[in-house]
Formats: C-alpha cells, sequence, structure tokens
C-alpha cells in the first residue's frame, strides 16, 4: 500500500487545499504545516496557473495572487523540499497540464519524486488523455489521481478501475467553490465505483462547513475542501495560520 | 485514446465534469454530417437567411493600384452579421437543435460570433448567453448592444486579461455548470475534439465557394490565399478545400500588435511555442512556466493567445505559411482599403489586406491572390478613430 491510501485506513480523511505563493511561499509552508497540526491528513498544494478554468472566483483569485509575487513550479519545488524535512504527511500537486507540459513532464515528476511528493490532480487531463502523463508519472512513483463528477455516469467504471491513491469525487457540477447545498447523488456514484475498484473515495467541489463534512463522511471515504481554505487565507493574508487551525479542526472534529 | 489529432496539435484536454457532453456532441456531429435533411436544411439557412454562396470580388483598383498580382475579395463581409462567423453559427446551433438542447452559450472577442450565435439563437428559438471579456466591451459598445438586442444576456467577463481568452476560460466555466440543456457554440476552430473539426467543416464553404468561383472567372487556381487568423476559424475556411493544390501558397495574418520584438502582440506562431490548453494541444504565447502570456492587438477578434491545432499542423508540415502584422500596418490597410474600393473591412481582415498589400506588388500581373474578406468594418470604425487621434464615441 502506498503512502496516499495509508491515511484512509481506520479513518476519515481531511483533505484540504491552498495556492502555494499565497500570500507568500514561507506562509504557504507555515499554513500546510498548520492544517496538518489541526489534523489534515494531506494537503493539495495548486501550483498557480494563469487560466484556471475548473476554478471558481475564489480558487481563481489566489492563482492570480500566487502568480504576481514571482510564484513558480521551480520555487514551489524549493518549498516542497524544506516542508518534507518538517513533515511526512502525504503532499499532492494541484495544477493544470500547461504548466506540467511545458516544464518537461520527465523533469516534474523527477522532481516531484525527488522533494517528495506523492500524487498529482490535474483537472484539464481526462481519461482519454492520461498517456500525456501516466507512464513518467508513475514510474517515479507519483499517484495519478482520478477524477470522477456527476456527469461521468456510465464512464465511471471505466475511470474507477485504475485509479490509484484515492479517487477524487466531484460532487457538484460547474467549478471550485462554496455551495450551500449538494445536490448530487453521492452515494449512488459511490456504490457505483467500489464495485470495481476499492481505492478510497474523497469528495470534493462545495464542501465548506461541519455539517456538510460529516454527513459527506458518512459513506465517503474522505472529504477535500479547498475555496472555503483559500477564502481564509484571502481574508486574513499572513495572520491566517491560527484561523487555518481553528477551521480544520473543526471539520476534522465533524468527521471523526 | 487522444482524438482529433492534426499531427501532434489537437486533443481534448478538458475537465472529466464536459467528457460526456464532447461524446454526445461528437456522435451527434458523424451522424449529421452524412444525414441528407440536416445538410439540406443547413443549406437552405445558409443561402436564403445568410445570403450565401458570398461573392467573389475582382479588386480592380487595388490590383491597378498595387501593380502585381490580380486580387480577388472573397466577400464574407456581406453575409448576414456580417463576417463568416455565422456559416459556423448556423451548422451548430441546428446541430443543438436536433440534440435537443434548449441554450446556446458562446465566447466573443470583437462581438462577431456573439451577434451571431445571439442571431442564430434569435431565429431557432433558444436562450442565449454570451460572454466577451470588459476590454472588448468597451472597444465594440456597439456589438453588445447588437446582442442585447438579439435577445441575448451578455456577461462581462473581468477575469485575467479581460479579453477573448478569459471569455473563453468563462464560457468553458459556465458550460461544466450546465451542460444537460446547452450547447457550447465554440467560435473557432479550436478548444477539444471535435469542435476544431466541426468549425471547420462549417467553415470550409468559404473555400469550396472561393475555388469554383476563381475557376469559373479565371480558368486556373490562385496563386495564394490570404486570411487573417486568432483563432483560425475564417482561415481553415479558406484554406481547406485547397489544402491539396500544393501549388497554391496559403498564407495567416496574426496580429502582430505593437510589434513582435515587444511584449505587445499575439502573434502565436512568430512567438508562441508548444502547449496545452483551452482543451487542446497547439501553439500558445507563454512564459517558461506554461502561464498563458497577456496578449494584446488592436483587434479584438485576434487578441488570443493560441492557434488552432490543424493550423499547428499546417505550419509544422510548412504547407500554409504564417506572418505578423502590426497594428500599423492594419489600421493603414483599413484605410487603403476603404479609400480604394468602397469596402470598409473588419479590422481582423484588415490584417490580410495589409499583407496582400506588401505581397501583391513583387509578383507578376498573370497571377492571383485571393484575399479572405472575413468581416465588415463598421463596428471598428468608432475605435479607428480614435486611435488615429479623433474624439469619436458610439
Amino acid at each position: 500500500m502506498n503512502k496516499i491510501s495509508e491515511i484512509f485506513k481506520n479513518n476519515k480523511a481531511f483533505i484540504g487545499f491552498l495556492t502555494a505563493g499565497d500570500p507568500t511561499l514561507e506562509k504557504t509552508e507555515e499554513f500546510i504545516l498548520s492544517m496538518e497540526k489541526a489534523g489534515a491528513d494531506l494537503v493539495e498544494i495548486g501550483i498557480p496557473f494563469s487560466d484556471p478554468i475548473a476554478e471558481g472566483p475564489v480558487i481563481e483569485k489566489a492563482n492570480i495572487r500566487a502568480l504576481s509575487v514571482g510564484t513558480t513550479t521551480d520555487k514551489i519545488f524549493d518549498m516542497v523540499k524544506r516542508i518534507r524535512i518538517k513533515t511526512a504527511m502525504p503532499l499532492v500537486f494541484l495544477t493544470y497540464m500547461n504548466p506540467v507540459f511545458v516544464y518537461g513532464v520527465e523533469k516534474f515528476f523527477k522532481n516531484c519524486h525527488q522533494t517528495g511528493m506523492n500524487g498529482i490532480i490535474i483537472p484539464d487531463l481526462p481519461f482519454e488523455e492520461k498517456d500525456e502523463v501516466l507512464d513518467v508519472a508513475t514510474s517515479y512513483g507519483i499517484d495519478v489521481i482520478t477524477l470522477i463528477a456527476p456527469t461521468s455516469k456510465d464512464r465511471i467504471q471505466m475511470l474507477a478501475k485504475d485509479a490509484t491513491g484515492f479517487v477524487y469525487l466531484v460532487s457538484s457540477m460547474g467549478v471550485t467553490g462554496v455551495r450551500s447545498e449538494i445536490k448530487t447523488d453521492i452515494n449512488a456514484m459511490i456504490e457505483d465505483i467500489r464495485q470495481v475498484s476499492d481505492t478510497p473515495i474523497a469528495v470534493g467541489f462545495g464542501i465548506s462547513t461541519p455539517v456538510q463534512a460529516k454527513e459527506i463522511s458518512k459513506t465517503a471515504d474522505g472529504v477535500i475542501v479547498g475555496s472555503a481554505i483559500v477564502r481564509i487565507i484571502a481574508e486574513h493574508g499572513e495572520n491566517a495560520g491560527n484561523y487555518l487551525f481553528d477551521y480544520v479542526k473543526s471539520l476534522k472534529d465533524a468527521i471523526s | 485514446m487522444s482524438k482529433g489529432k492534426f499531427g501532434v496539435h489537437g486533443g481534448q484536454y478538458i475537465p472529466e465534469t464536459l467528457m460526456n457532453a464532447i461524446i454526445e456532441l461528437e456522435k451527434a456531429y458523424t451522424f449529421y454530417k452524412q444525414d441528407k435533411e440536416f445538410q439540406d436544411e443547413l443549406t437552405e439557412l445558409l443561402n436564403d437567411y445568410a445570403g450565401r454562396p458570398s461573392r467573389l470580388y475582382f479588386a480592380k483598383k487595388m490590383t491597378e493600384d498595387l501593380g502585381g498580382a490580380k486580387i480577388y475579395l472573397k466577400r464574407e463581409d456581406l453575409n448576414h452579421t456580417g463576417s463568416h462567423k455565422i456559416n459556423n453559427v448556423l451548422g451548430q446551433a441546428l446541430l443543438a437543435k436536433r440534440m435537443g438542447k434548449t441554450r446556446l452559450i458562446a465566447e466573443t472577442g470583437a462581438g462577431q460570433h456573439g451577434v451571431a450565435t445571439a442571431t442564430a439563437a434569435a431565429l431557432m428559438g433558444f436562450e442565449c448567453e454570451i460572454f466577451m471579456g470588459k476590454e472588448d466591451t468597451d472597444r465594440q459598445a456597439l456589438n453588445v448592444y447588437r446582442m442585447k438586442l438579439l435577445g441575448a444576456k451578455v456577461n462581462v467577463v473581468t477575469s485575467g486579461t479581460m479579453t477573448l481568452k478569459d471569455a473563453v476560460n468563462d464560457t468553458m466555466r459556465e458550460w461544466t455548470k450546465r451542460v444537460e440543456d446547452t450547447h457550447y457554440v465554440l467560435g473557432s476552430v479550436m478548444g477539444p475534439h471535435p469542435f476544431p473539426e466541426i468549425v471547420r467543416d462549417f467553415q470550409s464553404i468559404i473555400s469550396k465557394e472561393a475555388r469554383q468561383q476563381i475557376l469559373e472567372k479565371e480558368g486556373k487556381l490562385p496563386n495564394a490565399i490570404i486570411a487573417c487568423v486568432g483563432g483560425g476559424s475564417n482561415a481553415i475556411g479558406a484554406f481547406y478545400n485547397f489544402i491539396p493544390d500544393q501549388e497554391v501558397r496559403l498564407i495567416g495574418c496574426e496580429a502582430a500588435g505593437k510589434g513582435v520584438d515587444t511584449a505587445l502582440h499575439a502573434a502565436t506562431i512568430t512567438k508562441g511555442s508548444l502547449g496545452i490548453f483551452h482543451g487542446m494541444k497547439s501553439y500558445f504565447c507563454q512564459d517558461e512556466y506554461g502561464q498563458i502570456a497577456p496578449v494584446y492587438s488592436i483587434s479584438a477578434g485576434l487578441d488570443y493567445p493560441g492557434i488552432g491545432p490543424e493550423h499547428a499542423h499546417l505550419f509544422d508540415t510548412k504547407r500554409a505559411e504564417y506572418v505578423p502584422i502590426t497594428d500599423d500596418e492594419a489600421v493603414d490597410a483599413f484605410e487603403y482599403l476603404s479609400k480604394t474600393e468602397g469596402i470598409i473591412p473588419a479590422i481582423e481582415s484588415a490584417h490580410a489586406v495589409a499583407y496582400v498589400m506588401v505581397l501583391a506588388p513583387t509578383m507578376k500581373k498573370d497571377e492571383i491572390i485571393i484575399i479572405n474578406l472575413s468581416g465588415r468594418g463598421d463596428k471598428d470604425v468608432a475605435a479607428i478613430a480614435r486611435y488615429k487621434g479623433e474624439d469619436i464615441h458610439e
């Protein structure tokens, strides 16, 4: 069993997301450690992209803020190297295909391996195009996380069959962002996935409150929270550490 | 497996949420492409509603003035709604109707594609929303009002550079929110497969007609076809049926803005590099980390950091050439065609005219050039006046 799967053992996992370099890479490092201390089991580190088409306004703005202070993929790898000395918590990147492709797929995953990353989520890399990275990523031991959406329907089993790390189940239509209500029949989708895969399932998109997290975690193996965290960072900037700790703790407690 | 490849370019790099919609579109298109009833209905609309076939006009005064090759203008500017965009929109709207969709969404740069989409929506009874960057709603205010007049809702995009690229981002986001009843009428030969193929097929009527028309008028094929290129829909339409005719040069004119040696241009082939964005692998203006560059052109329709995958492939295989044209050259050509032929071209199309002003004098008098005059310039008059220092507002 690899490192990512281990966080789901006898544990409902809390997965947090933030954008690297928002407001600075030093703060990103601190915020990741705050979230870990508060009970986060895994953190998704967003490599900012100029045009994040799967993101709502909250995370899109974080991407722009991070880029405007000069955040680059190389500087993010340096930060990961630093943080790896301080934590053994699994870390995955979330970014778009272009930053990986232009950096060089081989060089990118080699650096992931050397700095101690565990996986990657690429929202604009569907099953049909996974050959773009899959072999290289796998050869460096990096899980390419499978995304399954409410519209996947007859594709669910094809997608889930070879999933590694965890399955990222997208709870809602549209882009990332806080939602007051999640209408998708998540339980039915989880059942479909479990028929073909024993890879753990984490649900993301739209989750922000302890009540939502608790409800989702009844059937899912983990919950993913992004926009709500990024919003706290947007609001409190450099001083967001304590607020993040309290917030993540409230969600982790709700699902434990 | 990756689909819709043009050499290494193309593919389907989109979120999983959209995959079933794209597959449904591909299936529907494959079926209706061969369906006689569909094709007959489309032809009737193109002829009786849009005014096809468009004329191939011999620009005698321009030819004499430049003193070289004979210059013909393919008059897409005379189509209903004022540009080639209607060719693709009528096809896609009809397809969306057959697929049972009730709502159309589209991005627009200069507003030409937005106006065409709003027009088709009005005609066929679709709900319609257009996404347009704030920069462009400011410089193309008249087209914004046109779209509203036609019953469309215009969403002003304030993210990123607030131009065409950002309008595409927001239209894709909107499509992931509401995909069941909505068809995304992509306006250029870009995006994920099958869009580059669908849009090219619907636009290829331009070269199908032009090839026949020039053979009737001149009894031989032209030496060169010239068209402006942003995403590349009018250019691919003008090139497509000439691709097998190796002796016909195919030349795309991209926007060099303030110059390709400045940061202010949108010259993707001249300055860009291979990347993956907006659903496709192709050439993009970007930095060493794959961040998409903020591009610039006086022309809102060419102000895009990428180019359609089939153009990227035509460039790789050297079947087509791509040249940069600056704002100044385009504005000169805008005025030149107006004064010489009494035809005010869209500022996009003026990029193609500008290159012909350089090329034609170097060619022999029995050689032939066809310019695809993709749109008319009424929408640009106020902006060009301001560019020339006159205080005119719409």
